[in-house]
């Protein structure tokens, strides 16, 4: 499925995401060739649980996202409560702790549209489970450069509303279940 | 990476050279994808078009720079965000700074002075404020006014009051201020040993020597070469053995002058002037 022309793989989820990412990233191979970025809306106090959580269920790297540092393949980079986690056209990973937008911080916004503008039409975007609309401009500005917008099925989420406000948006987006999901992305892996 | 500059990014390079040939005012090694932000904000906020016809008003109307700047610069921030620092800095820092009589403390990047007054309190609190000179410092002049103001959201006080008691405050955040016209309004005394000035990291240099610098979330606005210049003026600023305090994402790993400061509470990236 990948091409080669896939360089990187940005996700945002909010309510109902530890059980759909428990789905998404544990079958990921630790050869997957690309970085995977991810905003989960989490209350600013309450440190980065995810990464403990998740690097010992997933065979690929995870890890907290820090400001300046390469966005490696392999890995998937979780954005810090309480800071925006943006995408510096090097590739470099940038944090920022501007104010929050759609009410989150860090909001999937952010990093979907600096996302968009570092990757182009080499960027995976995905909106999955969540029941606010962040994630929707992103997703928009993920396709409007030529990225591969994917938005996980309303009708399967936890909560419908933040992917079915994304679709809205960016109604050309593929609509895949988790599963779907979990292949496009074991997919990346040259065969 | 994408090929060739779309117009948005050549309208982002003439704005920010524009600004500073105008005004002096240098944002071109902020990092991009935050600046390209604060810039798309204030072009929707302030009604342009396009980044070209906002160029052409602040070039022309010099009106237009200090709503400008409050895009570009300030940082909303929270008295003692961040608990766990102000208590290191309670704890293992300020045993430190006890023993010398005389203290300076510079807050660079100050914004409305959030920082500024979590400090001021902490160096009460702990006796040390008497002996304490502060630098408040930051580019923006209506920040510097507000720092100055100390008028802050009374809706806040109830996060900045938490903040504090977990940060080891041995007094009430209450004792410090008075509610009036809907803010919190802090007392004049926390500010009696406190300089407020106008002074950039991009382009301005060290000004005295201190103890204590804090700069906390102004370093993951700049890009590689600008930490550096940055942290250079602290390492040059700071008195043998002094403390540099940043924000909690931020660290010394990625520049150049690594090797000038020693860990001293990793946790909260609080770092030690190493010996020259």
């Amino acid at each position: 499925m990948n091409d080669g022309g896939i360089t990187a793989v940005a996700i945002g989820a909010s309510a109902g995401a530890v059980q759909a990412l428990l789905h998404i990233l544990p079958p990921l191979p630790a050869s997957l060739p690309v970085p995977v970025l991810i905003v989960v809306h989490v209350p600013a106090d309450r440190g980065n649980a995810l990464v403990s959580l998740f690097e010992a269920r997933c065979d690929i790297v995870v890890k907290e996202a820090e400001d300046k540092e390469p966005a490696a393949p392999g890995t998937v980079y979780f954005a810090p409560s309480d800071y925006h986690l943006l995408v510096e056209r090097d590739g470099t990973l940038a944090l920022s702790a501007d104010e929050p937008v759609n009410y989150s911080r860090p909001a999937i916004d952010v990093l979907l549209e600096s996302a968009a503008d570092a990757f182009g039409g080499g960027l995976v975007g995905i909106v999955l489970t969540g029941a606010n609309h962040d994630g929707a401009e992103g997703l928009r500005a993920v396709a409007a450069a030529g990225g591969i917008a994917i938005v996980q099925d309303p009708a399967s989420a936890m909560s419908g509303a933040m992917p079915a406000a994304a679709l809205a948006r960016c109604p050309d987006a593929r609509v895949e279940t988790l599963d779907g999901i979990t292949a496009f992305l074991v997919n990346l892996v040259p065969a | 990476m994408m090929a060739g500059d779309n117009i948005e990014d050549i309208e982002i390079q003439l704005f920010l050279e524009a600004l500073h040939r105008r005004y002096h005012y240098d944002f071109r090694k902020y990092a991009q994808a935050s600046i390209k932000r604060r810039l798309v904000q204030a072009r929707t906020q302030l009604g342009y078009t396009s980044l070209s016809a906002m160029q052409e008003a602040v070039l022309h109307d010099e009106t237009v720079l200090p709503r400008l700047l409050n895009y570009l610069t300030v940082q909303v921030s929270e008295m003692f965000r961040d608990p766990s620092y102000f208590r290191a800095l309670r704890e293992k820092v300020l045993p430190h700074l006890a023993t010398y009589p005389s203290l300076k403390v510079w807050v660079a990047g100050c914004s409305r002075g959030e920082e500024l007054y979590s400090l001021a309190i902490l160096f009460r609190e702990e006796g040390l404020y008497d002996r304490t000179l502060f630098y408040a410092t930051d580019i923006n002049p209506d920040a510097l006014d507000a720092a100055e103001r100390a008028v802050y959201p009374l809706d806040l006080i109830r996060t900045y009051t938490e903040n504090h008691q977990k940060s080891g405050g041995r007094s009430s955040l209450s004792d410090y201020y008075r509610a009036a016209h809907g803010g919190a309004i802090f007392d004049k005394t926390l500010r009696e040993r406190v300089v407020f000035s106008d002074h950039s990291l991009v382009t301005d240099s060290v000004f005295g020597e201190m103890q204590l610098v804090s700069c906390r979330n102004v370093l993951i606005y700049f890009d590689r070469d600008l930490q550096d210049r940055a942290i250079g003026l602290f390492r040059d600023s700071l008195a043998r053995k002094g403390f540099l305090g940043l924000g909690s994402k931020e660290s010394l790993r990625f520049t150049r002058h690594a090797a000038s400061f020693a860990p001293f509470v990793p946790a909260e990236k609080i770092y030690q002037r190493a010996e020259a």
